[in-house]
C-alpha cells in the first residue's frame, strides 16, 4: 500500500469508528430524556432504571466519541496538511460552532450524570435536554463541513489557494439541508434500532421481562418514525446528488453510458473494464423517474466524464445498494410493526416480531456506515471536489503504515471493550441477575438502591 | 490591536485554560500513579471524584485551541502538523487511552484487579501526554522547526527531541502535577487527605522551580529567541515578575494551609507562565519562520471567527460556571462517588 492509501485508510478507520459513537451521542440522550419523562409522568421504577441505564450507556459511548473526535480534529492536519492549510479558514466556522455545541454537550452531560442529587429535578431534566440538543447541533455543524467538501462554495480558487473567502456561504453550500437531515435521521435511526435489537434479544429469552417491554416501547416509536422518514429524505438527497454530482450518481447506480429512460439497477457488481453491471435486477426507466421525476429524463453516464475523475465505481455502487437495501428492510419492518401496533393497541412482542427486530438491530449502523462510504468514496479522487485532489493534500511524512496500524489495533481493542461493557450493562437488567460486585458506581447512593 | 493579534491572544487564552483545567486533569492522573501511604485508596478515590464530572469539559479546550489554530492560522497548523506529526500522533494515542481507561474504570463494576489495570493505563497515559505536549511546545519556541515556503525542511524528529524540548516536557509534567496537587488540597474532604496533597504540592512545587531553571539555562543556547523575549521587553519582565510573585504566594499559602487561596494563586501562576511563553515568542507562531500575520486567515474569516467566539463564550461560559458551581467541594456533604474502602 502507498502512503496515500494508508492515510486514507487511517482517516476512514477513524471516521468509521467515531461515527458509531457520534450517532449514539446524538440519539441516546434523546432516548434517555424520553424515558426520564415517562418515569416522571408515571412514577414507574422501570422507566427510571431505563433512563439510568441509558445515561450510563451515553456516558461510556460519549467518552469514546469525545476522544475519537479529538483524534479526528488533529488527523485533519496530521494526514491532510495542505487541505487544512488552504481550506481551514474556509470551513473553520462550522467547526468552531461544532466546538461550541460539543462544549455544552460535555458540560450538561456532566451535570446530568453526576448531578442527580445536587440539582433540582427541573434542572436535571433541562440538562438532559441540553445534552440532546447540543448533540444534534454538533452533528449538524460537522455535516456542513462534509457538504462543503462535496459541493465547495464561498471562495475563488487560485493556484495559491482560495481567495475572496466567504465562510458563511461556504458553511451553507448547496444541498446542506438534505445531507444534514439525512445524517441526523440516520443517527436516531441507527441508535433506536440498535436499542430495540438489544431488548428484543432479551425478550426472546425472557418473554415476560417487563423492564425490556417498556424499554422497547421507548425505542420502537423513534425507530419506526425515523425508518419511514429516512427513505423520503434519502430520495431528496439523491435527487440533489443527481443534479449536483452526476458522476457520483452514475457510480452509485453503475450507469456507464449516458441514456434517456435509464433503468434502476438493484444489486449487481459493476465492472469498469467492460462498462457493465453483472447480476443486477433492472427496473426500466426507474432511475430516470427516481432521479429526475421523468421516465424519459437523461441520466449522465460515467463515460461522459474523464476517466481520472471517476470514483471507485464498484465500491460506491455496492455501498449504495447496501444502504438502500438495509434502509428498505428497516422501513418495511417499521410498517408492519406500526400496523400491528394500530390493530392491537400495543407494541408487538411476539416471538417472530422480536426475532425480526433482533435481526434488524445492527441494520441502522450498517446503513449509516454504508451511506457514509457512499458519500466519501463517491467524492474521490477529490478531497474538495473539483478543486483539490486527495493525492495533493496528503502529508509528506513517510511510513504512514505505522500510525495506521497503531490506531487500527487501538480502535479494535476499544471497540471490543465498549461492546463488553455495554453487554454487562444489559446483563444487569436480566431477570434474576446477580447484584453487581462492589465497585464505585459513579451515580452514588441513588443508583445503588435501583439495583 | 490587529485582528490577528486579537485572535492570537484568544488562542493563547485557550492554551491557558487548557493548561489550567486539562493540566490539573493530567496532574490528577500523575498522582493516581504515585498514590502512596495508608490512604492510597482514598487518594485515588478523591482524584476520580474530582475529575469525574469535569474531565471531558476540561479537554474541550484543546479542541477549541486546535479549531482556532486551523481556522484562524491555517498555514501554521499545516506546518505544525507535518513537523510534529510523530509526537502529536503519540499524544493522541495517550489521550485516547487516558479518556477510555478513565471511563471504563468508572463504569465497570468489577473487582479491584480490573479497576487497577485501567487505573494503570489511565495514569501512565497521564504522564506521557503532558510530556509530549511540552516537547511540542519546546520544539515550536526553540526555532528548530524550519519552514521554506510551505514545506517543512527540518525533518520529523530533530526539532522535538532536542534537550531543550525534553526539558520543556519535564517542566510541563511537573507543573501539571503541582497544579493538580494544589487543586486537590482544596477538594479533599478530610484533613489527612489535605495534608497528603499539601506535602505533594510543596514537593512538586520545588521540582517546578528546578525544571524551570533548567529550561531557562538551556534556552540561552537552544532557544535564543525565547531567551531574548524572556528578558528583553518590559511587558515580558512584568509577566515574569507576576509569575514569581504568584509562585512565592502559593508556597506561603500552602505553608499556612489556606487552600482556596493557594489554588487561586497556583492558577494565576500557571496562567502567567503560559502567557509568558506566548509573549516571549510573539509575533511568531512557529519561530522563526511563521509569524501570526503571515499565517493568518483572510480578514473576513478572522472577523467571523471572533464573532463565533463571542457567541460561543456567551453560551459556554455561563454553562461552565454552573457546572463548577454544582460540583464545588462542600465540606461535610456526601461525596459524588461512593469511596472505595
Amino acid at each position: 500500500m502507498t502512503d496515500l492509501l494508508f492515510a486514507r485508510a487511517q482517516m476512514g478507520l477513524s471516521l468509521a469508528f467515531h461515527i458509531v459513537f457520534a450517532a449514539a451521542g446524538v440519539a441516546l440522550p434523546l432516548l434517555m430524556v424520553l424515558s426520564d419523562l415517562k418515569a416522571r409522568r408515571t412514577g414507574d421504577a422501570d422507566y427510571r432504571k431505563l433512563s439510568l441505564k441509558l445515561a450510563k450507556g451515553t456516558a461510556i459511548l460519549f467518552a469514546v466519541g469525545a476522544v475519537s473526535g479529538t483524534v479526528l480534529s488533529f488527523e485533519l492536519g496530521l494526514l491532510w496538511p495542505d487541505f487544512m492549510g488552504e481550506y481551514g479558514e474556509v470551513i473553520g466556522l462550522p467547526f468552531s460552532l461544532e466546538g461550541v455545541a460539543f462544549f455544552t454537550e460535555a458540560i450538561f452531560l456532566g451535570i446530568y450524570l453526576y448531578g442527580r442529587e445536587r440539582v433540582s429535578p427541573g434542572m436535571h431534566l433541562f440538562s438532559g435536554v441540553m445534552v440532546a440538543v447540543s448533540g444534534a447541533a454538533s452533528a449538524f455543524f460537522v455535516t456542513l463541513v462534509n457538504v462543503f467538501m462535496n459541493q465547495p462554495s464561498g471562495f475563488v480558487a487560485t493556484p495559491d489557494g482560495p481567495v475572496d473567502v466567504q465562510p458563511v456561504v461556504a458553511m451553507f453550500s448547496a444541498g446542506w439541508q438534505y445531507e444534514t437531515a439525512h445524517v441526523l435521521l440516520s443517527c436516531y435511526q441507527a441508535s433506536a434500532f440498535a436499542m430495540a435489537g438489544i431488548h428484543a434479544f432479551v425478550l426472546l429469552r425472557h418473554p415476560g421481562a417487563t423492564f425490556h417491554r417498556k424499554a422497547l416501547s421507548v425505542a420502537l416509536p423513534l425507530a419506526c418514525v425515523t425508518a419511514l422518514l429516512q427513505p423520503l429524505v434519502g430520495d431528496l438527497s439523491a435527487k440533489h446528488v443527481a443534479r449536483a454530482q452526476p458522476v457520483k450518481l452514475a457510480a452509485m447506480e453503475g450507469q456507464f453510458e449516458t441514456e434517456r429512460g435509464a433503468p434502476l439497477r438493484i444489486g449487481g457488481v459493476p465492472d469498469v473494464d467492460t462498462g457493465t453491471v453483472s447480476g443486477a435486477l433492472d427496473i426500466p426507466h426507474g432511475l430516470s423517474i427516481l432521479a429526475f421525476g421523468d421516465p424519459h429524463a437523461e441520466v449522465k453516464g460515467l463515460n461522459a466524464f474523464p476517466r481520472d475523475t471517476w470514483p471507485p465505481v464498484a465500491k460506491v455502487h455496492v455501498a449504495f445498494q447496501v444502504m438502500v437495501g438495509t434502509g428498505s428492510l428497516m422501513a418495511l419492518l417499521s410498517l408492519v410493526t406500526l400496523a400491528l401496533r394500530w390493530r392491537r393497541k400495543q407494541w408487538p412482542t411476539g416471538r417472530r416480531m422480536m426475532g425480526a427486530w433482533l435481526g434488524a438491530g445492527p441494520l441502522g449502523l450498517v446503513a449509516l456506515e454504508a451511506g457514509w462510504l457512499v458519500t466519501e468514496w463517491g467524492r474521490q479522487p477529490w478531497i474538495v471536489r473539483g478543486v483539490m485532489r486527495t493525492a495533493e493534500a496528503v502529508t509528506p511524512v513517510p511510513h504512514l503504515a505505522a500510525p495506521f496500524w497503531t490506531f487500527t489495533v487501538l480502535y479494535l481493542f476499544l471497540g471490543v471493550v465498549v461492546l463488553f461493557l455495554l453487554l454487562r450493562q444489559v446483563r444487569d437488567t436480566l431477570p434474576g441477575a446477580p447484584t453487581p460486585a462492589a465497585g464505585h458506581p459513579p451515580f452514588g447512593k441513588d443508583e445503588a438502591h435501583v439495583h | 490591536m490587529s485582528t490577528e493579534a486579537l485572535l492570537g491572544f484568544v488562542l493563547a487564552g485557550t492554551f491557558v485554560l487548557y493548561a489550567l483545567f486539562g493540566g490539573a486533569d493530567f496532574g490528577g492522573g500523575v498522582w493516581d500513579l504515585l498514590a502512596r501511604g495508608p490512604r492510597k485508596a482514598e487518594q485515588r478515590a478523591l482524584i476520580a471524584q474530582a475529575m469525574g464530572p469535569v474531565w471531558e469539559v476540561n479537554h474541550v479546550w484543546l479542541i477549541v485551541g486546535v479549531v482556532l489554530l486551523f481556522a484562524g492560522f491555517p498555514r501554521a497548523f499545516a506546518a505544525l502538523s507535518v513537523a510534529l506529526h510523530v509526537p502529536l500522533t503519540l499524544l493522541l494515542v495517550g489521550i485516547v487511552c487516558r479518556g477510555a481507561a478513565f471511563t471504563f474504570r468508572a463504569y465497570d463494576l468489577r473487582g479491584d484487579a480490573v479497576q487497577r489495570q485501567w487505573g494503570l493505563v489511565f495514569s501512565c497515559a497521564s504522564v506521557v501526554a503532558p510530556l509530549l505536549l511540552g516537547m511540542c511546545v519546546g520544539a515550536v519556541v526553540s526555532g528548530a522547526i524550519r519552514v521554506e515556503g510551505r514545506v517543512v525542511v527540518s525533518g520529523f524528529f530533530a526539532s522535538w527531541l532536542s534537550p531543550f524540548a525534553w526539558a520543556v516536557g519535564v517542566f510541563a509534567l511537573t507543573l501539571f502535577a503541582f497544579l493538580a496537587a494544589v487543586y486537590l488540597t482544596h477538594e479533599a474532604s478530610s484533613p489527612e487527605l489535605k495534608e497528603d496533597f499539601r506535602r505533594r504540592a510543596l514537593g512538586s512545587g520545588a521540582l517546578v522551580f528546578a525544571a524551570a531553571l533548567v529550561v531557562l539555562l538551556l534556552a540561552r543556547t537552544q532557544a535564543p529567541r525565547v531567551w531574548h523575549g524572556l528578558l528583553a521587553s518590559p511587558f515580558a519582565v512584568a509577566l515574569h515578575l507576576g509569575t514569581a510573585l504568584a509562585a512565592v504566594a502559593v508556597f506561603a499559602l500552602l505553608w499556612t494551609r489556606r487552600y482556596a487561596w493557594a489554588r487561586l494563586a497556583a492558577a494565576v501562576q500557571v496562567g502567567l507562565i503560559v502567557l509568558g511563553w506566548a509573549a516571549a515568542q510573539y509575533p511568531y507562531l512557529v519561530v522563526p519562520d511563521i509569524t501570526l500575520k503571515a499565517a493568518a486567515a483572510s480578514p473576513s474569516t478572522q472577523r467571523l471567527l471572533l464573532g463565533a467566539l463571542v457567541v460561543g463564550a456567551a453560551v459556554v461560559l455561563p454553562s461552565i460556571a454552573l457546572l463548577f458551581r454544582v460540583f464545588r467541594p462542600r465540606p461535610g456533604a456526601p461525596s459524588v462517588t461512593r469511596t472505595r474502602t
